[in-house]
């Protein structure tokens, strides 16, 4: 009995002495092999220093993770770092009191922190409008499309030269079509690719006070012209079936790796899916846009996830996550993560350091998203959006979408429907942070 | 005459029901407790300021066209999902309860999709049906001439993962129907029949009446089923749409609250869902019960 509780001593001692290092949890969403990674660069930070302890914890889905997030700082035991889906940077930030801001953590610690090192459309994204940045950078992606070369070249067009332009594009999809393809084009993410993305990509506003960024008493301004023409377009060839529908979210993919629809606009974040499941040789592209509308093509936006410091936590703790994010922004870990998921580098050090590496020799569809986001600095109606109740702003956007393509109303009755639908939530949530 | 049991210690049956009422109110009780406090406030998703508005959560779901769609809705497709999946289950347990060769095989085989989880049931019929990969709409479609296309079409949706929902409560309901049906004395059946009834008045004069009471609680499982717990289903397969085809209330609620952090307008939203299935629980003692024989 003694020999057991003198041993039961000596195990705690020794726990108490190696446990000396402070630990932090970083909560993610990052499922599979981005998960891996994502432990990967835990793992390279623990053993790069003995002082901190970063341990990565996954928590599910993105709204999974926001919400399990939200329930421990409710309960008063929040994770130092919580990665939060692009859709919810607004409830993040105005949030005050539950986060920490990085610009401060990082000035409060000491740490070397130049925020001109990063890529501005990326940091933009989540960062006040005086750019200070509030939370970091963790996996941004950006709207390309992919095009099937072998489909391009059965029907003779250049798979060196994309379609640059909408009108472009719109032929090349009849023509596609009229070789025999059930469908010429489709795309994800109605609302982030053909809104979002085109309206920046086309330096129009999304919204009023610098696309939110400058205040919570923000509308939408998505019933302009570009918009309104842009989706009319696309609904006139839903009816010429050279466009088709796939559903929600990401749920067109396998209308292009299944090989029957050949030109198909998703994030670059897809890449590596992409890789892995189409049976043919594939391009990825710049995003078209409109040649008569002055200064387009501008920038695109990201999306994506960033990683949030929680509020309530000791010194000790917001040191160990002062220094894994100055970790995790050099740019051997940016590469590393840039190449290994196809996410985007958030430091120009890390897009150089993989380009002398030679990776976009192989892999050129990445560097094609990071020349969007670079194209030209970013105005204010680039920068990225930032609205609260996005998730459902977006949901009403699929909706009315979906609405306009089955006849229910013309293109300008539901983007108008968007704007009004979209701004009633505005105001709730205005209301509700205040 | 049933016989009584006394317990000599006055608080030994307290004990011996404390566990379930302790798991009653923890999980059922408390948080309902709390989406009624809840529903009286809005607050942001940190809970750091949250302002006291009375009724205002529930009065704006009155005034708003697309909930009360919903609410309709919801009735519609419940009532879709009970009457189909009982009636499908009703017909395949009285076949399954005959003699036949292979009943036991029948009847696993028809007991089976109970064990399948409904957000896996949801990707099964996602899959079958999709209108760009799916196998059967290739066959409605290519073969039929169906211009098949959930994706857009709300009837299609509708028809959809109401399918989907009866088909994964199917299951449920032949076990409790078969196991009613070998309640049903063989002799009351075997007189009639030498009365010269046929199988259709035995079925409807003695067997139907007998099974009254798992009748009765299979529509309220059913009800029960169909507001709460397809929303997996939903989840997967249409997501709400196209448009708003396929929102029903409990989908909306898990929308708001999960994705949306809309506590306050969630919360009034799982409170009114819950005086929905009170009430509809309640109308049925009250009502349907009278005509039931046990």
């Amino acid at each position: 009995m003694k020999h057991v509780l003198v041993l039961v001593l000596l195990a705690v001692a020794a726990v108490g002495l190696s446990a000396q290092a402070v630990t932090v949890e970083f909560w993610h969403a990052m499922g599979g092999k981005n998960g891996e990674i994502t432990t990967a660069i835990c793992e390279r930070f623990n053993g790069s220093q003995s002082d901190f302890k970063v341990t990565a914890v996954y928590k599910g889905s993105y709204p999974d993770t926001m919400n399990a997030g939200i329930a421990a700082f409710r309960a008063g035991s929040p994770p130092a770092i919580l990665q939060v889906y692009e859709v919810g940077t607004a409830t993040m930030m105005a949030s005050k009191g539950a986060i920490k801001p990085v610009y401060q953590l990082m000035a409060e610690q000491g740490e070397k922190f130049d925020p001109k090192a990063y890529i501005p459309t990326i940091t933009g994204y989540y960062s006040t409008a005086k750019g200070e940045m509030l939370s970091m950078p963790y996996n941004s992606s950006t709207a390309v499309f992919y095009y099937n070369k072998d489909a391009f070249r059965k029907v003779g067009l250049d798979v060196e030269k994309p379609p640059k332009t909408w009108p472009a594009l719109f032929d090349a999809a009849r023509k596609l079509k009229a070789a025999g393809y059930e469908y010429g084009f489709t795309t994800n993410w109605i609302s982030w690719i053909q809104l979002e993305n085109f309206s920046a990509w086309h330096n129009l506003p999304y919204g009023t006070k610098t696309n939110g960024f400058d205040g919570l008493d923000t509308e939408f301004t998505i019933n302009g012209p570009m918009q309104v023409r842009h989706l009319t377009n696309i609904y006139n060839l839903s009816k010429e079936k050279v466009f088709v529908y796939g559903g929600r979210e990401n749920k067109a993919n396998s209308l292009f790796t299944s090989g029957q629809v050949p030109i198909h606009f998703e994030s670059i974040g897809g890449y590596g899916n992409m890789k892995a499941t189409c049976k043919f040789d594939f391009g990825v592209a710049w995003l078209p846009y409109y040649p008569d509308v002055p200064g387009a093509p501008q920038n695109s936006i990201i999306g994506g996830a960033s990683l949030w410091v929680m509020g309530r936590k000791s010194p000790a703790d917001y040191r160990a996550v002062a220094k894994f994010f100055t970790f995790l922004s050099s740019p051997e870990i940016q590469a590393f993560w840039h190449q290994q998921t196809g996410y985007l580098p958030i430091t120009r050090a890390a897009y150089e350091l993989t380009k002398d590496q030679g990776y976009y020799a192989e892999n050129p569809g990445p560097e094609i998203a990071i020349q969007q986001l670079l194209n030209k600095p970013p105005t204010a109606n680039s920068l990225g959006i930032r609205f609260g109740f996005m998730p459902q702003i977006r949901e009403i956007i699929d909706e009315e979408w979906e609405a306009i393509l089955a006849d229910k109303k013309t293109a300008k009755q539901g983007l108008d429907d968007m704007v009004r639908r979209g701004n009633e939530k505005l105001r709730e949530f205005e209301r509700i942070n205040k | 005459m049933a016989k009584q049991y006394e317990f000599s210690a006055r608080g030994l049956p307290y004990l011996l029901v404390l566990p379930q009422m302790v798991i009653v109110v923890m999980f059922f009780f408390w948080p309902a407790a709390q989406a009624m406090w809840q529903s009286l406030f809005i607050q942001d998703a940190f809970g750091l300021s949250v302002t006291y508005v009375g009724l205002e959560n529930y009065l704006k779901l009155v005034k708003d066209p697309l909930y009360l769609d919903s609410l309709v809705r919801s009735f519609v497709y419940a009532g879709f999902v009970a009457l189909s999946a009982m009636t499908v289950a009703m017909f395949l347990a009285v076949q399954a309860n005959r003699r036949i060769r292979g009943a036991l095989f029948y009847k696993t085989m028809l007991v089976w999709p109970y064990a399948v989880a409904t957000l896996v049931a949801g990707v099964l019929w996602m899959f079958m049906f999709n209108p760009n990969i799916g196998v059967l709409s290739y066959v409605l479609s290519r073969r039929l001439g169906v211009e098949w296309n959930y994706l857009l079409n709300d009837r299609q949706a509708f028809l959809l993962v109401t399918l989907a929902a009866s088909w994964k409560q199917i299951s449920y309901n032949f076990v409790f129907f078969l196991a009613g049906l070998q309640n049903v004395p063989t002799t009351l059946v075997e007189a009639s029949a030498i009365d010269g009834a046929g199988p259709a008045t035995r079925f409807w004069r003695i067997i139907f009446p007998l099974l009254s009471p798992t009748t009765f609680y299979l529509l309220v499982m059913n009800l029960v089923y169909a507001f709460f717990e397809t929303f997996p289903i939903i989840h997967q397969v249409t997501q709400g749409g196209p448009n708003q085809a396929t929102t029903m209330l409990v989908y909306k609620v898990y929308r708001d609250g999960v994705f949306n952090l809309d506590l306050g307008s969630s919360a009034a939203q799982s409170v009114v869902l819950m005086i929905i299935v009170v009430a509809l629980t309640v109308l049925q003692f009250r009502f349907v019960e009278r005509r039931v024989t046990y």
